[in-house]
């Protein structure tokens, strides 16, 4: 069933594989969306079926060789009773089908709800105005790590999501690993994530948050286990000293304007966490929560200019001449 | 028997002592519209309001139609900078809002209020200064609405308007207030017509109209009324703590000082569910007067539609969480709730069985365009209907929630589910508004095109959305390869789009030169159809006597009527509420200019309070003035019994 009618699930499969991952309720790529992926089939080969029934009564009705009425009261009570009892069945049919779907679908939700007992580390997100904090959690405040809009997880294994949010209702979803769940002020919700295998997988904020919900997306990068870990080793260090003459000046420019009241760039004394952490932010694979793929240019023209990228973000303009816009990315373009 | 004869009284002229032309003319003078401005503003005539209704919510269609078409264009492909995020989280927000509150509502209870009162055999709609005053007051809210977004300040916050992003801290400004206000005028119009509808169903039948004999569509009108009554004070709650929180400086909505952020959504959805309901029992309604007129048959399975109907007004309260499965709630309550949403389908498979029984039983059907709208209903509507049976399942919606399935879904359910029904409608009560028949022919083409441009725009939506495109998303990017469908999706849009340019056509045209129409140009058998077309202000020149669900239908020559009723005054017959037997004779409300001035003064006390709270203090007194004015003793003759 599910291959016959696979055919969409190919399509987006084949088109949505690319660098930044997939973002495809039909291409399950864990547990919990293969499960979901399994029900949105058997619900929509179900309805399709019902609908196609009632769709052939009409034409039928339609198709049918009779006589025009004459006299409009006057009714044949056999043939009434016998349409009588076609649709008595036909609301008994209904009533049963629903109970199965119903049942079926608590089943389904009893086992989304039973993983995830035993997960191997806690990520706490914070949505953000239109960025996701993300937060390792660790009994070592040394361990603890903070990030922003990249989720790396180890693949094969379960961890715990937990959801919160600083300003207005954000929605986490990644489709091709879990279904959404709202992160709202004054709530605290969790998920249990779980990619079968290493990959990108894109999710997109789903609950209307303001004016650039629509670029509002994450990554989640699922690693086999050595190289999470080593990832995680890296991204615990401080951030790289400059290299270069230019680097150099790029980092104290950093330091002396604003931009350390809202970023952090640890082993500085850059220290804002209104915005994204910077400490490896070279390291990510996009730039301002998916809205452009990493790379020198992009840094320059984000920091040159955010409002014409993302209008309404929250990161101003500064106002730099050419070689200390230079400078600056020189600086963050080495922050590995 | 021909006519059941009520007490003689002393006073007045009575329709019993005077032969058919006086008895027009003396009805006509008594009941009609005075001419002149002041008469237009006066006017109480519930036919004369309807009009009003149904013409200003067509345009509010137009409009918020031309957004949509707006935001397709925007989307249809990746990337595009046709309007940023500001004007297109405007426009979305106006299209929501504009599409439930000031186009779907008001358009179903104006074809109500147009004939419910004639369906049931009265001369008026109970309080029709009632009537009067929700037409006015709707009118402003649209007006206010409108020239707010005309001003740059129109919502953008969605027509959900969740908090906190529409509060104080993240919507600064007054965009979130017009939402707020809008909602409250519209509310407040939809209230009055649902008490008048109400009571006009209960105390104002023809005699002999026992509550086994009510035209279905005016049991669809009674239960939509009291769904209105029940669900509409929780969203004005919700809206009016949104107010406060914004201009009083509460934190009913705010977390940081113990609010609750998610009780908004709980109030909004408590109404937001019903909604649905509200607008689709009327279009159920329509369908059971279409189908067995072009059936020729009674419908089957009366009693089954009514309970039908009742069932799914009560249910529709018990299914608001379906909105909110990702917000994280417990999980049992969850269930319990796709229980009950999995529930509501009973109700309305009943009723698409029993008129496919109708259908089937009856003889072969007269394919003419209001039938076709009605199959359209079918195509669509149980697609709409089937895909929400997807959408209860707590884990199912999880993954389609709030992306393009969803929006899918419900524009097959309303488009399909109201829409379509409403078109019919237009078709086939349009004979009785203007006395002319609408061309058929173009109504062919008008069917065939909204068809094919409704499917084409909003089938694949249930796709992108299932691919992980959300909704209310003002761009995309290129990468996720939505460009092509979102291409196809807004050519089907253009097509929907030009199906209406169609409509309109053919409207006009048949307005001025249709074909003229009879008294019941169908051969229906409600008693809509038993009055000139259009009807006269006093729509019956003498009460008809029902004996039966289909009374034209029953009596072929003649039809009974029953006499005794004032002619020099504006007397309605008060009928009991089962069996409707003649009770009492009661005087009808004359024309008025107050309830204009009730409107403007309650109107601008809304408006002045998005600015300041005292708004409520300082209108109440212009406001006590109208009402004094409305409700002051004429001294009429009318009024001496």
């Amino acid at each position: 069933m599910r291959r016959g009618l696979g055919w969409i699930a190919a399509l987006s499969g084949s088109i949505l594989a690319g660098c930044n991952g997939v973002q495809s309720a039909l291409d399950p790529k864990g547990p919990a969306a293969d499960e979901l992926a399994n029900l949105i089939w058997l619900f929509t080969v179900l309805c399709a079926v019902i609908w196609v029934l009632v769709m052939a009564v009409l034409v039928t009705i339609m198709l049918r060789r009779r006589q025009r009425r004459i006299h409009p009261l006057h009714v044949d009570q056999a043939s009434e009773r016998t349409v009588s009892r076609v649709v008595i069945s036909a609301v008994a049919a209904t009533g049963i089908v629903l109970v199965a779907l119903t049942l079926l679908s608590f089943f389904a939700n009893r086992t989304l709800a039973g993983v995830g007992e035993d997960a191997v580390l806690t990520i706490r997100l914070t949505g953000q105005q239109w960025w996701w904090e993300v937060k390792y959690e660790n009994a070592e405040p040394s361990k603890i790590l903070t990030t922003a809009n990249e989720i790396h997880i180890p693949a094969g294994e379960q961890v715990r999501l937990v959801l919160q949010s600083d300003d207005v209702i954000h929605s986490f979803w990644v489709p091709s690993l879990h279904g959404k769940l709202d992160l709202i002020p004054g709530v605290v919700n969790s998920l249990t994530l779980k990619a079968d295998k290493p990959g990108v997988y894109r999710g997109q904020c789903a609950e209307f948050c303001g004016l650039q919900h629509a670029h509002m997306a994450m990554l989640v990068i699922a690693q086999p286990r050595a190289d999470f870990d080593a990832w995680y080793a890296d991204q615990l260090r401080d951030a790289a000293q400059p290299l270069t003459e230019e680097q150099s000046t790029g980092r104290d420019l950093f330091l002396d304007r604003p931009c350390v009241m809202c970023h952090r760039i640890q082993g500085t004394t850059a220290g804002g966490t209104t915005g994204p952490d910077l400490t490896h932010v070279a390291s990510r694979r996009t730039l301002a929560a998916g809205t452009l793929q990493m790379s020198r240019g992009s840094l320059a023209a984000w920091i040159a200019d955010p409002q014409s990228i993302k209008w309404g973000a929250k990161m101003p303009v500064m106002n730099l001449t050419g070689d200390e816009l230079n400078a600056i990315v020189a600086y963050l373009e080495n922050l590995k | 028997m021909s006519s059941v004869d009520l007490a003689p009284e002393h006073h007045g002229i009575r329709d019993t002592e005077l032969d058919e032309i006086s008895l027009h003319r003396r009805l006509a003078e008594t009941w009609r519209t005075r001419p002149g401005l002041i008469g237009f503003l006066s006017s109480v005539d519930h036919k004369v309001i309807a009009k009003r209704y149904l013409i200003t919510a067509f345009v509010f269609l137009c409009l918020a139609g031309l957004a949509a078409v707006v935001m397709r264009i925007q989307l249809s492909g990746p990337e595009r900078g046709l309007i940023g995020p500001d004007l297109y989280n405007q426009i979305f927000t106006m299209h929501g809002a504009t599409m439930m509150f000031l186009f779907a509502v008001p358009m179903v209870q104006a074809v109500g209020l147009y004939l419910v009162p004639l369906m049931v055999g009265t001369r008026n709609i109970a309080f029709p200064r009632l009537a009067a005053f929700s037409y006015w007051i709707y009118l402003s809210g649209g007006l206010f609405l409108w020239v707010s977004f005309a001003l740059n300040t129109g919502p953008d916050v969605g027509w959900f308007a969740y908090v906190p992003l529409s509060g104080p801290e993240f919507s600064p400004g007054k965009r979130a207030d017009t939402w707020a206000q809008m909602i409250t005028y519209t509310e407040v119009s939809s209230l009055a017509v649902a008490v008048a509808t109400i009571v006009t169903v209960f105390k104002q039948r023809a005699p002999g109209m026992s509550l086994d004999r009510i035209p279905l569509f005016v049991w669809a009108m009674l239960v939509t009324s009291f769904v209105v009554i029940f669900a509409m004070p929780a969203v004005m709650i919700a809206s009016t703590f949104l107010i406060l929180d914004r201009l009083v400086g509460t934190h009913i909505f705010n977390p940081a000082e113990g609010g609750d952020a998610l009780l908004f959504q709980h109030l909004f959805w408590f109404f937001g569910h019903p909604e649905v309901y509200i607008i689709f029992l009327p279009a159920t309604g329509m369908v059971s007067a279409i189908i067995p007129t072009f059936a020729r048959r009674p419908v089957f399975g009366y009693l089954a539609l009514v309970l039908s109907l009742i069932a799914v007004g009560i249910l529709s309260f018990g299914l608001w969480v379906h909105h909110m499965f990702a917000t994280g709630l417990p999980k049992l309550g969850a269930s319990f709730f796709t229980a009950s949403s999995m529930l509501i389908a009973i109700p309305n498979g009943i009723q698409i069985f029993c008129w496919l029984g109708t259908l089937w039983e009856g003889g072969r059907p007269r394919l003419n365009t209001p039938l076709l709208f009605v199959f359209g209903f079918f195509f669509t509507f149980v697609a709409g209907g089937l895909t929400g049976v997807m959408l209860a399942s707590v884990p199912l919606d999880l993954q389609v929630h709030d992306t393009y399935f969803v929006v899918a879904h419900f524009h097959y359910v309303l488009i399909g589910g109201s829409v379509f029904p409403l078109l019919g409608a237009t078709y086939y009560w349009f004979p009785k508004l203007t006395g002319r028949m609408m061309s058929e022919r173009l109504g062919r083409w008008h069917f065939w095109l909204a068809l094919i441009g409704f499917n084409a725009a909003f089938f694949p939506m249930h796709i992108v959305g299932l691919w992980g495109m959300p909704r209310r998303v003002y761009t995309y990017p290129v990468e996720l390869g939505w460009g092509g469908i979102n291409l196809f999706i807004s050519a089907g849009a253009v097509v929907f789009f030009l199906s209406f340019v169609l409509f309109v056509i053919n409207l006009v045209w048949s307005a001025t030169k249709g074909d003229v129409a009879g008294e019941n140009p169908w051969d229906a058998g409600t008693l809509e159809w038993a009055t000139s077309s259009p009807p006269p202000s006093y729509n019956f020149a003498r009460i008809p006597v029902v004996t039966h669900q289909e009374p034209l239908w029953a009596e072929r020559e003649v039809l009974p009527v029953a006499g005794g009723l004032r002619v020099d005054a504006r007397e309605v017959l008060i009928s009991t509420i089962a069996e409707a037997k003649p009770d009492i004779r009661e005087k009808s409300a004359r024309p008025s200019i107050w309830p204009l001035f009730a409107a403007l003064t309650v109107g601008a006390t809304f408006l002045y309070s998005i600015f300041t709270p005292w708004a409520v203090v300082w209108g109440a007194l212009p406001i006590t003035i109208s009402l004094v004015g409305w409700f002051w003793p004429k001294g009429a003759p009318e009024d001496e019994e």
